[in-house]
């Protein structure tokens, strides 16, 4: 058998097509998204980019329902979105076996909250496994259809950004022979979630905790380490590996890879072998709390942070009061940041220079332009989630009417949209908003690494679909005030946001062009102002990574810029006026 | 010979080329029998902004990262970058460092300025300190691409893992073939920029 490298994401893709996966569905979110990246590459399964975590899992539940082995992956904060149907399916049960992977994101690195999703298990009763590198990613994945399938469960399957992201060796199984398929099965009373059937799966979902708590107590994925038994460890996932850095044979530890249900019992066998019982876990108490309330005594979140990511170095100081390394120096104060920012080209640049020129207050939401919150442009008021643009801009002009929404705008992604904006959007049609979206129509979804979605006429596996045309859409939908702008046409953008800020009326921007980073267009604008610069900075305004000052005069790296040619319109020598200050 | 677990540090600019870079250090450390873990950074992180990875290799290695003051070796593909995350060395760690200054924005717009006294302020601390011109040398092979290539010949070199096994190969493995004469030029000349430096005894973990 073949050892190969792989990322945590690439080794469960790996495990999905061991597995026998069939169908594989999810929305693209750091960092889950190269699951089915490459889960979409193995042969003879279907894998798609829903519109939604939500339409994911309700794939999933149908692939499930049809007797296939079904696979949903989404980042932390997706599953708040397939929370709906994820609560449900912790009653129906499935016929196939199916796994919802949670990635979550300690540290948030590319997220705006740090949110434990351990709480989601016991929330929904539902199992779930939580793997520490590549190889348990495989292997725990493969177990995690076992389970669901002879439990009658959902199982879900947590991971953190390090795990994701982390290569490590892994040893591959055999390939699938295709993906398995049960027979489907009318079954009304187990899948039709009307109250009276509800209630006796309630039971049933009360009867399977307590045969997976037994199942916890002897399965596997639970293990003992013994080394000095001064000190026993219980952690999970990579933060087990992070413990056995910091505190090697100098303790012992308990390795919990299934953390719902919890193996009481042998948590307090492990308990009283050892001194002293500490639990070591990212973000919330969620063991500690579990095991407290059974009765046993055990240190956690008094040793170690709350909020952010653990490393070895934390764990040594938390467990024994200091680490053996530690910073020889400190880092000098006032050394300048360095913040991501809009890439050089990047379409939604002219959009945040004319909202920020004309005072704009601005609903954001998810995706790179959320960087227009960043200087120099801070022409964002709020980001909160996916489609959440909309939904406030429509309570603020309630909250302060329409004259106060003359200078309202909601920004919001083509993927965005597409993913919860379209039913915000109905809301203001439906309740009269005079409001002002912009739709920033870049052709992918671009933070998490240009996947495709309902809009951009391509799917997860390359094959053409009907491209859904957004200003169609929105029209049909019953705005009337529907324009499509170039957004390296500064001036025509500033015109429509000025015009459409001012119509008191909703209407909705379309600003379309693609990525830079994707497209293969590039432009051929003669750049000429670098000769005439007056160093009057205005094109310093716009934030570009590819204009830098030397001395008093701005130049221009010709190795980073894409040739948008924005700047060259913000250039009072090249409009051949005078500099002007505003 | 338990073979002690070490920890590099790889940093710099959202598309510096910190992932190829620490593919090709990967591959090798694989065909060389090492267990190796390293975890990167995705997602908005990479828009321009600061990158870091981890790299670890040894007989077992359990954690895929480690905290402050416990990396061996920093390779610092930009400056500031470089003294961004110095803290992160042990005492008398290895920092590889290109000799290069990309200015973030705000130094860009004239509100702050990049630090004019690095290299003093690096060559001052406990570190083992090689300030290498891979920018330059790339400059001179005709693409500046391929000064993470140049940084990764001369890391390899420097923690003296050269001759363990056949790089050019990894190297091969790892490039586009058009591009293959160009990469191996780039390793050779980075093993070049640091010949009269013998390879650095790294402190152990323990």
């Amino acid at each position: 058998m073949q050892k190969v490298l792989l990322t945590g994401n690439e080794a469960i893709a790996r495990g999905a097509f061991e597995s026998g996966v069939g169908v594989g569905a999810g929305y693209p979110g750091t960092p889950s998204t190269e699951i089915l990246e490459n889960f979409v590459n193995y042969p003879g399964i279907y894998a798609e980019w829903a519109p939604n975590e939500k339409v994911a899992l309700e794939v999933g539940f149908g692939a499930s329902l049809a007797g296939a082995r079904a696979l949903v992956t989404m980042k932390h904060v997706g599953l708040n979105v397939a929370a709906d149907p994820f609560m449900t399916m912790s009653y129906t049960g499935v016929n196939g076996g199916l796994v919802v992977i949670s990635a979550d994101d300690p540290g948030m690195y590319s997220s705006q909250n740090e949110q434990d999703n351990r709480f989601y298990a016991r929330f929904a009763k539902i199992p779930m496994l939580e793997p520490g590198d590549s190889q348990e990613a495989k292997d725990y994945l493969k177990e995690a259809y076992l389970i669901s399938e002879q439990f009658d469960t959902p199982v879900l399957f947590r991971l953190t950004t390090r795990l994701s992201h982390t290569r490590t060796p892994v040893l591959l199984g055999e390939d699938s022979s295709g993906p398995v398929a049960r027979d489907f099965q009318k079954n009304i009373s187990k899948f039709v979630m009307l109250p009276g059937y509800a209630r006796k799966r309630h039971l049933a979902v009360e009867e399977r905790r307590l045969r997976l708590q037994e199942y916890a107590e002897t399965s596997g994925l639970n293990q003992t380490v013994w080394g000095n038994r001064s000190i026993g460890i219980i952690a999970s996932g990579v933060i087990f590996n992070f413990a056995r850095e910091a505190l090697g044979d100098d303790a012992s530890y308990l390795k919990l890879g299934l953390t719902y249900p919890l193996p009481i019992q042998l948590i307090s066998d492990f308990a009283s072998q050892v001194e002293r019982l500490i639990v070591v876990e990212e973000l919330e108490p969620f063991l500690e709390d579990q095991i407290k309330a059974a009765g046993i005594a055990v240190e956690g979140k008094s040793l170690f942070p709350r909020v952010g990511e653990l490393d070895p170095v934390l764990i040594e100081q938390g467990v024994r009061g200091a680490s053996r390394f530690e910073a020889n120096y400190q880092i000098p104060d006032g050394l300048p940041g360095r913040p991501p920012i809009m890439c050089p080209g990047c379409p939604h640049r002219s959009v945040f220079y004319v909202l920020h020129k004309l005072k704009a207050r601005v609903t954001g939401d998810i995706g790179c332009y959320t960087l227009g919150a960043m200087p120099p442009f801070e022409a964002m008021d709020a980001c909160l989630c996916m489609g959440a643009s909309i939904g406030a801009s429509l309570g603020m002009e309630k909250a302060r009417g329409s004259e106060f929404a003359r200078r309202l705008v909601a920004v919001i992604g083509d993927s965005t949209f597409v993913h919860s904006g379209i039913t915000g959007l109905i809301d203001h049609i439906y309740n009269k908003s005079t409001g002002t979206i912009i739709i920033l129509d870049n052709r992918t979804t671009a933070m998490t690494g240009h996947q495709d979605h309902p809009a951009t006429g391509l799917t997860l596996s390359g094959r053409e679909a009907p491209k859904l045309d957004l200003a169609a859409l929105v029209r049909s939908l019953g705005v009337r005030s529907v324009r499509t702008i170039d957004p390296y046409d500064l001036k025509a953008t500033e015109q429509a946001i000025r015009e459409e800020m001012d119509r008191e009326e909703l209407s909705v921007i379309i600003t379309s062009r693609p990525c830079v980073m994707i497209s293969k267009e590039r432009l051929l604008n003669e750049i000429t102002h670098q000769d005439q610069c007056t160093g009057c900075k205005k094109c310093l305004r716009l934030g570009c990574p590819a204009l830098y000052l030397a001395g008093d005069r701005v130049r221009r790296d010709e190795e980073l810029c894409n040739n948008c040619a924005v700047c060259e319109q913000v250039c009072p020598q090249v409009k051949g006026e005078t500099a002007e200050n505003e | 010979m338990i073979r002690e677990t070490r920890t590099i540090m790889l940093d710099g600019v959202g598309g510096q080329g910190i992932i190829m870079a620490s593919k090709i250090l990967i591959d090798g450390l694989i065909q060389a029998d090492y267990d190796v873990k390293s975890s990167e950074v995705h997602g908005m992180a990479q828009r321009g902004g600061s990158v870091i990875t981890q790299l670890r290799y040894g007989d077992r290695v359990y954690s895929s990262l480690v905290g402050e003051g416990a990396v061996d070796v920093l390779f610092a593909m930009e400056k500031l970058e470089a003294m961004r995350y110095a803290h992160f060395l042990k005492k008398d760690g290895l920092l590889l460092m290109n000799e290069m200054e990309i200015p973030p924005a705000s130094v860009l717009t004239g509100e702050s300025s990049y630090p004019g006294d690095i290299n003093e302020r690096l060559g001052a601390l406990p570190v083992k300190f090689f300030p290498i011109a891979a920018e330059a040398k790339a400059r001179e092979l005709g693409n500046v691409r391929v000064m993470n290539v140049i940084m990764a010949g001369a890391l390899i070199k420097l923690i003296g893992l050269a001759d363990d096994l056949d790089w050019s190969a990894v190297v091969t493995a790892a490039v586009k073939p058009q591009y293959k004469e160009l990469n191996l030029e780039a390793f050779r000349s980075g093993m070049e920029l640091v010949r009269h430096s013998r390879p650095q005894v790294l402190v152990c973990n323990r």
